[in-house]
């Protein structure tokens, strides 16, 4: 578009530019391709973004415009251009970067960001004054939200502000034609942070004991060797070995107190990763992108990793490296290592290091470590890819506190605090009708936890400059979310909104998708382990009618007693013995099932005790969980009975032995539910029905692999047939919503999800928001405005 | 038991079943009012703390204790934990009509011996009795008075950073002994309630440690809730060690039947108390030295903050909060 009819007048115009455009480079970018284009004129950073304005002819305003949009720099996000006349002459002069405009806060804060190629050529060129230096960075790449102490961003309200610059850093920071032109966090051997290898044990150490180079490189050398090293990293400190060495592995899954649960690994670069797992040209993207997130990758058949990396499961865990310490680190390491969070057993990561020799001084005697200090704790990502699309499990660093964009209708929608959650905990804020989520946060059980939301909260309020108009909760009475949601309702003198645990699973998912604010309510699967329904009932598998506003409850699963409430939640044979009970009644399933491994490990438990307290309604609460309907399956064949060590750790081991074959293969059966309509047209799932054809299975030696995959079929055949039921109810929508933590299932995932394409409707998945409660306060959020603002 | 209005037939009960069980005589007119000398009583001075409560339990007799002992012990350790020696109670009978006389007598039997162990006077009362269905089975309130020393001065408000939290013994027997009694439990468990008055033992500990800053008897809403009121009464921070809490190895397996937390169960006859830390190895002696003290520990201490929280630091190291529970203890997890 011109404004124009003489191409070659010369014309000003405003520019406004919004998204993420402030602290990635976006001037410097300005002002090169305005350069580049010959326009004069200026750009500064405002309260709503980037303001340019240009002078030339109008051929070369396009040109310029075309080019910001083609070729951004690396880390912005352009949501929005607008432009508009300028009546005014050109400023005198070339294109120059202003200061920015005064009065106005510069809010906001972006994500960290994997090391860039330019930076990774610099640390392994030994003529380069960052050679081997394990902190570099530049505008495109480094540390930034979890250094950030405050607003505006710069290096003063970073932990980069005891670094004083030195003359070579200070002339690349103020060269706005350097890569490094602005960059807060930039530094060198001369000027920045240093690395060190300390010993725990309190014996002094030198590292050219143990390398010709330098402290990150004697670390390689300990990780060769076996030893476990407690290493810093960009948002909080982990545990690392060598993943192929059995006795390293084990015994930091001793020492962590974390005897199951998969442990993430990083390896140099993709062809090491090629070695142990399966990588698709989208997963080969996502560990290559700037986010560097832990990729979940189906793991190939190779035995030279330890054996208990991830015990049970065909997915393995990969990041490649991400800081320049960590590519330091990991340049002479030809096989993978581990690299999980550096706590001891559920705790957060530890970020400081005298937190860290505190807790982990017993895990191992090596620690590298560095004088950057690590102000807020960003967890690594973990994502998995569903087909083609993305699929969020853990949203911390490199995506968080990055904006989300909400629909249509949302701009009208006051500030907003919505506080999530009680495990995998996030917090959610609406401001100036954008989305900013949270990084996970994790159990608010743990006190430590706990200390790190709130001051985080805290954090994200001044860094946004946040101040609510509500705060947003879930039902649940005893999440300690929304006791703090009370809390603050009352110290502020605020509106306190409460929003069903199941509708903000799905709002989340319709935002995702931007449908608008008034679009007509969906058809949605909601799938947990547990959160509070209507009427006081705990759901866990429900079939809802959604919209922003409000939902109805069509159908579900048929719920099942929870003997021993949270217990039950944690030892799958409760489950277990409950589907017996209802399916049979526990004297006859006893009879005759009692060949079953289960039966005999039920026969160790006070199993009467326990149908005790179901007949007299004691400790028992009833709740439709698909989760625990899991663990059942699961503990019937005897993949996971007595205790998970880690949250879904039943479920996930059931996923895993599927036989994809059969999954695949439509002529096999799935195990049935008994669809049935119950008083005001609710429709019951009834699981009782399957476990005569499973337990027959299993008693004529059908393989688990066979009876696994049967059950996530007929599961995902009775989810569809439910949807099938209800639309009757709702004519008017051919969209289906999926979402809850059971659906990070992929197996069940696809099976439902293409069943229901072929019906022809339309099928929302979640993607970089989670599927499981660390998606809560976004949905809620959503929530809460759409009733606010209709 | 069918007493409706006040005349004779109430006035044979009375004097024909309480009062001889309750140990008055029925010689001495009976006065609306007890009258206490209070120069003889309070001799030295000191405060007047005076307590009433209301108990109902379903059933009324559990392994170690009824309602009866219930009423007597719940307002001689309210007046306790104040402080104060209790004197005398009253009694407030609400019967239901039908009652058996035989389990009147039992209920009144017991409080008479719970105030004779507990050294206080029964010393009013009043009884009603109502229709059937108006009341379930026996309701019994009693109210107390206690005389607090001088220079005694208990408060949530005088709790420190860096006091000691000291508790007399096994948590969460009472709970389960209730559970028992109900019928909840199919397993043949061995518990009884520690129903117990803890006058005796609050009265050991002041002298060994007048610094005492306060104490509270742990009843329903169990340890945790207690916890939770002093922290957040005083403005400071509690944690508990998860380690040097005692409980009862067959309350420890119950719970872990039924998914209770032992940390909320009732007691009847346990009291946390707030020492300054000096002070704490003589107070240890001295709840140690009573009976109702052997099992007796520190099992904590007082934080500076953050205000009002509570934590429980288990073996790995990890710390959890433990809050008061809203309602019931409901599944969290998803
Ligand atoms: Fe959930
Ligand atoms: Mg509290
Ligand atoms: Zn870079
Ligand atoms: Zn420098």
């Amino acid at each position: 578009m011109s404004f124009s009819p003489d191409q070659t007048a010369t014309l000003g115009e405003e520019v406004r530019v919004r998204g993420l455009v402030q602290g990635v480079g976006f001037r410097p970018a300005v002002w090169r391709l305005a350069r580049d284009c010959g326009l004069s004129g200026d750009v500064c950073n405002d309260g709503k973004g980037v303001l340019i304005r240009i002078w030339g002819p109008a051929s070369e305003r396009d040109r310029f415009l075309i080019r910001l949009r083609d070729e951004p720099p690396p880390l912005a996000r352009i949501d929005e251009v607008v432009r508009g006349y300028l009546c005014e002459d050109p400023p005198e002069g070339t294109f120059s970067i202003s200061t920015s405009r005064s009065g106005e806060v510069h809010t906001g804060a972006v994500p960290d960001a994997a090391t860039c190629p330019a930076c990774l050529q610099e640390i392994f060129d030994p003529f380069n004054r960052r050679y081997r230096y394990p902190f570099t960075n530049c505008t495109h790449c480094g540390p930034r939200f979890s250094i950030l102490e405050d607003i505006p961003y710069d290096r003063a309200h970073t932990s980069m502000n005891i670094f004083p610059l030195c003359k070579d850093c200070r002339a690349e920071y103020e060269n706005p034609e350097d890569r490094r032109f602005h960059a807060q966090p930039v530094a060198c051997h001369a000027c920045g942070p240093k690395a060190r290898l300390v010993r725990l044990d309190g014996h002094a150490v030198s590292a050219d004991r143990y390398t010709q180079l330098d402290a990150v490189d004697a670390a390689t050398n300990l990780l060769k060797r076996g030893e476990i090293v407690l290493i810093k990293g960009l948002g909080g400190f982990h545990l690392a070995c060598d993943a192929t060495n059995d006795h390293a592995v084990s015994a930091l899954r001793l020492r962590k107190h974390r005897p199951h649960k998969p442990l993430a690994l990083m390896a140099r670069d993709l062809e090491i990763v090629r070695r142990y797992a399966h990588v698709s040209h989208a997963e080969e993207n996502l560990l290559q992108s700037h986010q560097a997130p832990i990729v979940l990758l189906n793991r190939l058949n190779t035995d030279s990793l330890a054996f208990d990396i991830a015990p049970g499961m065909q997915r393995l865990g990969f990041m490649l490296p991400y800081t320049p310490l960590h590519h330091l680190l990991m340049r002479r390491m030809d096989r993978p290592i581990v690299l999980t969070s550096g706590n001891l057993s559920d705790a957060p990561q530890v970020v400081d290091d005298a937190a860290a020799v505190r807790a982990l001084r017993g895990v191992t005697d090596w620690m590298l470590t560095h004088d950057r200090a690590i102000i807020n704790r960003v967890d690594d990502s973990v994502i998995q890819m569903a087909g083609d699309d993305t699929m969020m499990l853990r949203r911390g660093r490199g995506y968080a506190p990055e904006s989300l964009p909400l629909p249509e209708g949302f701009d009208a929608s006051p500030d907003l605090l919505a506080l999530g959650g009680e495990l995998k905990n996030t917090f959610c804020l609406i401001k100036d009708g954008q989305a900013i989520l949270s990084q996970h946060m994790g159990d608010l059980e743990q006190a430590a936890v706990w200390d790190d939301t709130v001051r985080n909260h805290a954090l994200y309020a001044r860094i946004f400059q946040h101040v609510p108009k509500a705060v947003v909760v879930d039902r649940h009475p005893e999440y300690l979310s929304r006791k703090w949601g009370v809390e603050i309702s009352e110290k502020s003198d605020l509106p306190l909104i409460s929003v069903q645990h199941h509708h903000a699973h799905i709002a989340a998912v319709m935002a995702e998708h931007r449908l608008p604010l008034d679009h007509p309510p969906i058809i949605a699967l909601a799938l947990d382990g547990m959160g509070l329904g209507d009427a006081g009932a705990l759901w866990g598998c429900e079939c809802l009618q959604v919209s922003y506003c409000e939902i109805r409850h069509l159908g579900g699963l048929r719920p099942s007693a929870l003997p021993g409430g949270n217990l039950a939640m944690r030892e799958p044979w409760r489950n277990a013995l409950v589907q017996f009970a209802d399916a049979f009644g526990w004297p006859v399933a006893r009879q005759r099932f009692t060949n079953l491994s289960i039966m005999e490990y039920l026969g160790k438990k006070p199993v009467e005790q326990l149908l005790h307290m179901r007949d007299r309604n004691v400790c028992t609460p009833l709740c439709s969980s698909a989760g625990r309907l899991f663990d059942a399956v699961s503990a019937v064949c005897g993949l996971c009975m007595d205790r998970v060590s880690y949250e879904g750790q039943a479920a996930m081991l059931l996923e895993a032995s599927v036989d994809l074959s059969v999954m695949g293969n439509a002529s096999e059966p799935g195990y049935p539910f008994e669809i049935a309509e119950s008083e005001k047209h609710f429709i019951q799932m009834d699981p009782r029905t399957l476990w005569s054809p499973l337990l027959d299975d299993l008693q004529g030696g059908i393989p688990v692999e066979t009876i696994a995959a049967r059950f996530h079929k007929g599961l995902a055949a009775s989810l569809v047939q439910l949807i099938r039921r209800t639309l009757g109810a709702t004519p008017w929508t051919t969209t289906v919503a999926l979402s809850g933590g059971v659906f990070q299932n992929l197996t069940l995932l696809r099976a439902t999800r293409e069943a229901l394409e072929s019906l022809g409707l339309e099928v929302l998945v979640p993607h970089l928001i989670p599927a499981n409660d660390g998606g809560l306060a976004f949905g809620q959020a959503v929530v809460a405005a759409a009733q606010i603002v209709t | 038991l069918s007493h409706g209005s006040g005349g004779k037939a109430m006035r044979d009960l009375i004097e024909g079943l309480i009062l001889p069980a309750l140990g008055a005589s029925s010689a001495t007119p009976l006065e609306d009012q007890a009258r206490i000398d209070v120069l003889e009583t309070l001799g030295t001075g000191g405060q007047i703390a005076f307590t009433t409560d209301s108990y109902v339990v379903d059933p009324l007799s559990f392994p170690g204790g009824d309602i009866g002992t219930l009423a007597v012990n719940g307002t001689v350790n309210d007046l306790a934990v104040g402080g104060a020696r209790p004197i005398v109670l009253s009694c407030s009978l609400i019967l239901e009509e039908g009652l058996p006389f035989t389990i009147l007598e039992k209920m009144m039997c017991s409080m008479a011996q719970a105030a004779q162990a507990a050294r206080v006077r029964i010393v009013t009362g009043d009884t009603k009795v109502v229709p059937r269905g108006s009341a379930d089975k026996m309701f019994i309130n009693t109210a107390g008075i206690g005389i607090i020393p001088t220079g005694v001065h208990l408060e949530i408000a005088r709790i420190r950073p860096g006091d000691q939290l000291l508790l007399n013994g096994h948590l969460g027997d009472h709970g389960a002994a209730i559970l028992k009694a109900r019928g909840d439990l199919s397993l043949d468990a061995d518990v009884e309630s520690d129903c117990q008055p803890l006058n005796g033992i609050i009265a050991a500990l002041l002298m060994a440690a007048p610094g005492t800053r306060c104490i509270r008897d742990v009843t329903r809403g169990g340890l945790a809730t207690v916890l939770n009121e002093f922290a957040a009464g005083a403005g400071v921070g509690m944690r508990i060690v998860e380690d040097s809490i005692p409980v009862r190895p067959v309350v420890r397996g119950i719970c872990e039947v039924l998914g209770l937390d032992p940390l909320y169960l009732a007691n009847e006859g346990k009291l946390l108390a707030v020492v300054p830390k000096e002070e704490a190895g003589a107070a240890l002696d001295a709840l140690r030295s009573c009976p109702e003290g052997t099992y007796a520990g520190v099992i904590g201490e007082v934080l500076a903050g953050p205000p009002g929280r509570v934590v429980l630091s288990s073996h790995f190291g990890g710390e959890r909060i433990v809050d008061m529970l809203v309602g019931e203890q409901l599944p969290r997890i998803c």
